[in-house]
């Protein structure tokens, strides 16, 4: 691709960019504006910090699809830094952190260009689980009480959850209002993704919560001609004159050892977040590229110097926003620039409406943040793959509550290693190998595939070898991983695998890992080295049939199709189809399968978007074998939302002679003049009369998928009808 | 330089419980090479010992014609070198120990240093046994470096006396070669291609290398080559570990340093972790 090609793409998608920006913006400034309030910094120290992570890093950047801001690990770090550096002062402890964020800075960007971005996977993974965890609880003690209206609760994390008995007791005689309306709002976030209203999904759930109370603030302003019963300390303030109430960073503390405990912490996390981060969001690029790591190290610690002296909090990659972004059509770091300049617009624009956001409504929103931190479903997970995992993961918890989130986190590395001893009971394997080169990589000269060998051990003390190894395949090609001659593979290495599977799965290339089943069997230890692909313990756990199930049975008898209840974790044939591209699937069941025609009915539990605004999702879906050719083609109904998104740049194929056709379906594709030939009237006819169903081809097969749930015994009767009479129509027509 | 056969062996032997299966192995290879083979003992000269080893070596089913054994007294390392130069040795072998319970072979520190103090070439016994393994697969260095050529002759030529079926040329490349770091897929696309390269212009040096071997020798042996990113000394151990193959061939080391100890090169990686049986070339250009 020249340069010319590449500058002529970027212009062709900007403006899906904006458009992707703009959604991206409407989560980030409630989350913005919350996180900075949690960290007990000025509101407005979050957007500067999404505002110049916005800009800055979208120039000069690694990665494609992420959106940098204020991360939600560094709320607790943070926090503990504005209280305990200023000695009681808040402002003052402000500007001390001011300092150490720039400090900071500079160390993110050092570590990026020492190329130290595989640091990041000395950590074990089940001890990074338990620091994530410690954070979420933290975060959700203390804004539990905000969200109830209650800001005088203080006192460490451990006392601050035990006073939210106490304090739900309290909130409605104090100010029941805004008590009222945290917890509305709470509830509002949980239930969100139950509700499937694609018109009511077009604006995130944040943003709900606040243009929703900023609504009720208005309700009482302007019907009711009351004064709202918020009291003031319980809404946004943001200074009239920003520009010249820029806050001075201070130094003094340059040398003090508190400050420079801060400091290393706040690099700790930034790193350890982004890095997650970016990886995550790599699986779901549409255009499935790989981010360079370091550059965006440099990126992000080059942001958080500039906001530091701003006056903003430090700017890490985050997930969530960035999850919003792949889903909105996101393609490159432009997004990321305009979400800032909405946020700016924002800013000036609706300054009056932000100061009537109340705080109890952002602190409902970090409290639901908390929770998928430090979610039970986490720990149950982990226990599944092993108990040693749990324990790690609890003691990495605890440790982090009591003591600090260095201290945490160091606990978590030590007793990981010890269990790792205690499991394999041999300190010789690890003293002795730890600093060795293990991994061996070539390219066999016979077949061109990737053979990767592993010596000793593998474990969090060392992947790093193995992965810089692999970090050099292609992932379109073919790799072999052996473990044979590896005598202790561990969860974090497991999981990482896992993560190269699924890139290397992506791209149609091939990832395997041999070795490992024998090793099992020859030495007895290898812990939860299958259970750690995690979709695996599901398999199994349905024993009886639902009645649901049943009836699939018994309609697969009546057709002479063949049922199987089982769950796939892997399921085939559904790579090439573009619906899945931003999704990950989890995994298929209830396979009805008709042989002879290559008809496949099933259902598929997958997840769109990450963390707090991942939503997972189940469909029952349709596949079979074309009989002719196709092109590549997505046909759906046309709504508001895909209006909007035509609005946004994406195609939409319109035909003059059939204008009822055009009006009521999108449809869209690459090849125009390959559609326009295939879309003859009898085909469009047959579409104008049945019902309407998201179909996609991807040149040899067509996917048809029903609700945005799964479907009932008769909805499959009419998808199987449907795919039949398609058939035949398609057949006809060759 | 040319590589003339191993015309001369020496074997230091002491009584240890795999003493049989040694001079099993080394009277088989001597009658294979068709050369001369010395045995010397460091240490004490009883009759007894005397009469047990003319009795062992009574029993070997395969002997060279020229068999000498000598006693000798002294510091064990000193001693067998001098003898090496003292009878113009031109291979010394070395039996390996084994580590308990585990399956892996490492020197022990006699061995360890005759090996880097050797004048002639050095074969590294793991496994020596009582019956005859075949020798079927040799892995041998191809890496840039003037002794390399010997070494190869030397693979083929070993190759030809014990009737391998196969050799592989390793090339170890090292990763600053390629110059390109990967970060994302431009470079990644930019360092494969760079790869494939160096590639390419190692298979043509090693072919070259194996053109100016005459053809007496190569004929009749399948051979190979594999090139191997990796860190040099380190990534051919682990190959011929993977392979299973039954010898591997390297270049001596240029005079090793002291910081060798601490910075392992080339050799030192297979001597602290021994993958098969290893044979290390003494070139005669290496001072």
């Amino acid at each position: 691709m020249g340069k010319k090609n590449t500058a002529l793409t970027f212009f062709k998608e900007l403006p899906q960019n904006i458009f992707s920006g703009f959604v991206v913006s409407l989560v980030a400034l409630p989350l913005a504006l919350g996180l900075a309030i949690a960290s007990e910094a000025p509101p407005l120290a979050g957007i500067i910090a999404a505002v110049v992570g916005g800009i800055v890093v979208a120039i000069f950047g690694g990665s494609h699809i992420t959106i940098s801001g204020p991360g939600n690990g560094l709320v607790i770090v943070l926090l503990a830094a504005i209280t305990s550096l200023g000695g009681g002062d808040l402002y003052q402890g402000y500007l001390f952190t001011l300092a150490a964020i720039i400090l900071s800075g500079g160390l993110l960007f050092l570590f990026g260009s020492l190329r130290l971005g595989a640091m990041s996977e000395f950590f074990p993974a089940s001890a990074l689980q338990g620091m994530l965890a410690a954070i979420g609880v933290g975060i959700l003690a203390k804004q539990f009480h905000v969200m109830l209206g209650l800001t005088s609760v203080s006192g460490d994390t451990i006392g601050q959850l035990m006073q939210i008995p106490d304090s739900l007791l309290l909130f409605l005689g104090f100010r029941p209002f805004a008590g009222i309306i945290g917890v509305i709002s709470l509830f509002f976030l949980f239930f969100y993704s139950k509700i499937r209203n694609p018109y009511f999904h077009l604006i995130p759930a944040p943003m709900w919560v606040v243009v929703g109370s900023i609504g009720i603030g208005y309700y009482y302003q302007l019907v009711l001609k009351e004064v709202v019963p918020i009291p003031p300390e319980l809404l946004i303030k943001i200074p009239a004159k920003i520009i010249s109430s820029l806050p001075r960073p201070n130094f003094e503390k340059l040398l003090d050892l508190d400050f420079l405990g801060v400091v290393v912490s706040i690099t700790l996390i930034a790193v350890i977040e982004s890095l997650l981060s970016i990886k995550a969001v790599d699986k779901l690029d549409l255009k499935k590229r790989r981010s360079n790591v370091n550059k965006d190290l440099r990126a992000l610690g080059l942001a958080s110097i500039v906001s530091g002296f701003l006056g903003g909090l430090n700017v890490v990659t985050v997930i969530a926003r960035s999850s919003v972004n792949a889903n909105n059509g996101g393609t490159n770091r432009s997004a990321n620039f305009f979400h800032a300049i909405f946020l700016v617009l924002f800013v000036v624009l609706l300054g009056d409406q932000i100061q009537r956001i109340p705080l109890t409504a952002l602190a409902a929103i970090l409290v639901f943040t908390g929770y998928k931190l430090a979610s039970p479903e986490n720990l149950v997970r982990i226990y599944k793959i092993g108990p040693e995992q749990a324990l790690i993961f609890i003691i990495t918890l605890v440790t982090t509550l009591f003591t600090s989130l260095v201290t945490g986190i160091v606990a978590g590395i030590l007793s990981t290693f010890i269990t790792h001893l205690f499991l394999r009971k041999s300190l010789y394997l690890f003293s002795l190998n730890v600093f060795k080169p293990n991994v061996l990589m070539y390219r066999e000269e016979r077949t061109g595939n990737y053979y990767v060998s592993v010596k000793n051990f593998c474990s969090f003390l060392n992947f790093y070898r193995l992965k810089l190894k692999l970090d050099q395949i292609p992932e379109s090609e073919h790799a072999i991983v052996d473990f044979s001659l590896c005598d202790f593979v561990d969860h974090t290495v497991m999981e990482g695998l896992y993560d190269y599977q699924r890139s290397f799965d992506r791209k149609n290339g091939l990832f395997e890992t041999i070795g490992l089943d024998i090793h099992a069997a020859q030495t007895q230890h290898p812990f939860a080295v299958r259970k750690s692909l995690p979709i695996n313990m599901l398999m199994g756990l349905k024993n009886s049939l639902t009645n649901r199930q049943k009836n699939l049975s018994d309609l697969a008898k009546q057709l002479s199709w063949e049922y199987l209840p089982k769950i796939n974790s892997n399921p085939k044939g559904i790579k090439g189809f573009l619906f899945f591209e931003s999704k990950v699937v989890n995994y298929s069941v209830n396979t009805l399968v008709h042989e002879k025609q290559k008809f496949r009915v099933f259902d598929l539990s997958y997840s769109e978007g990450a963390f707090i605004t991942k939503e997972d999702l189940k469909g029952t879906f349709l596949l079979f074998k074309s009989p002719v050719a196709l092109p590549v083609f997505v046909l759906d109904k046309e709504d508001f939302k895909t209006a909007l998104y035509q609005w946004a740049g994406f195609n939409d194929i319109n035909f003059k002679k059939h204008p009822d056709f055009s009006k009521r379906f999108h449809l869209s594709g690459n090849d125009h003049v390959e559609i326009k030939a295939l879309f003859n009237s009898d085909l469009i006819y047959f579409f104008e009369s049945h019902p309407i169903f998201h179909i996609e081809s991807n040149g040899k097969q067509l996917l048809i998928k029903g609700n945005d749930r799964l479907s009932g015994l008769q909805e499959i009767k009419i998808m199987v009808t449907f795919a039949k009479d398609l058939v035949n129509l398609l057949k006809k027509q060759k | 330089m040319a590589f003339n056969s191993f015309k001369k062996l020496l074997f230091g032997f002491a009584f240890s419980p795999s003493l049989r299966a040694n001079v099993f192995e080394v009277t088989r290879l001597a009658s294979f090479f068709n050369a001369e083979l010395i045995f010397v003992h460091v240490g004490e000269k009883t009759t007894e010992k005397e009469t047990q080893f003319e009795a062992l070596l009574e029993k070997c089913p395969l002997k060279p014609n020229d068999i000498s054994v000598f006693w000798k007294e002294g510091e064990p390392i000193k001693t067998l070198a001098n003898s090496c130069e003292e009878f113009g040795v031109d291979l010394l072998l070395l039996g390996a120990l084994k580590r308990e319970n585990v399956v892996k072979y490492y020197l022990g520190s006699i061995a360890r240093k005759l090996t880097r103090e050797a004048p002639c070439s050095v074969l590294l016994m793991l496994k020596p046994s009582i019956e005859r393994i075949p020798c079927k697969h040799i892995v041998v260095n191809g890496f840039d470096s003037p002794q390399t050529q010997e070494t190869v002759e030397a693979a083929f030529s070993v190759g030809c006396a014990l009737s391998s079926e196969k050799i592989t040329l390793v090339e170890e490349i090292s990763e600053s070669r390629v110059a390109v770091s990967v970060d994302d897929d431009r470079s990644l696309r930019k360092a494969t291609l760079r790869k494939e390269k160096i590639d390419r212009e190692e298979k043509i040096r090693v072919t070259d290398i194996i053109k100016k071997i005459p053809l007496a020798k190569t004929k009749g042996l399948k051979w190979g080559t594999q090139s191997i990113f990796g860190s040099r000394g380190y990534s051919i151990g682990h190959y011929a570990r993977v392979v299973r193959a039954d010898l591997l061939i390297m270049n001596a080391q240029e005079k090793p340093r002291f910081y060798h100890r601490f910075f392992p090169k080339d050799l030192e990686h297979i001597l602290a972790e021994l993958p098969t049986d290893v044979l290390i070339i003494q070139s005669k250009n290496n001072g």
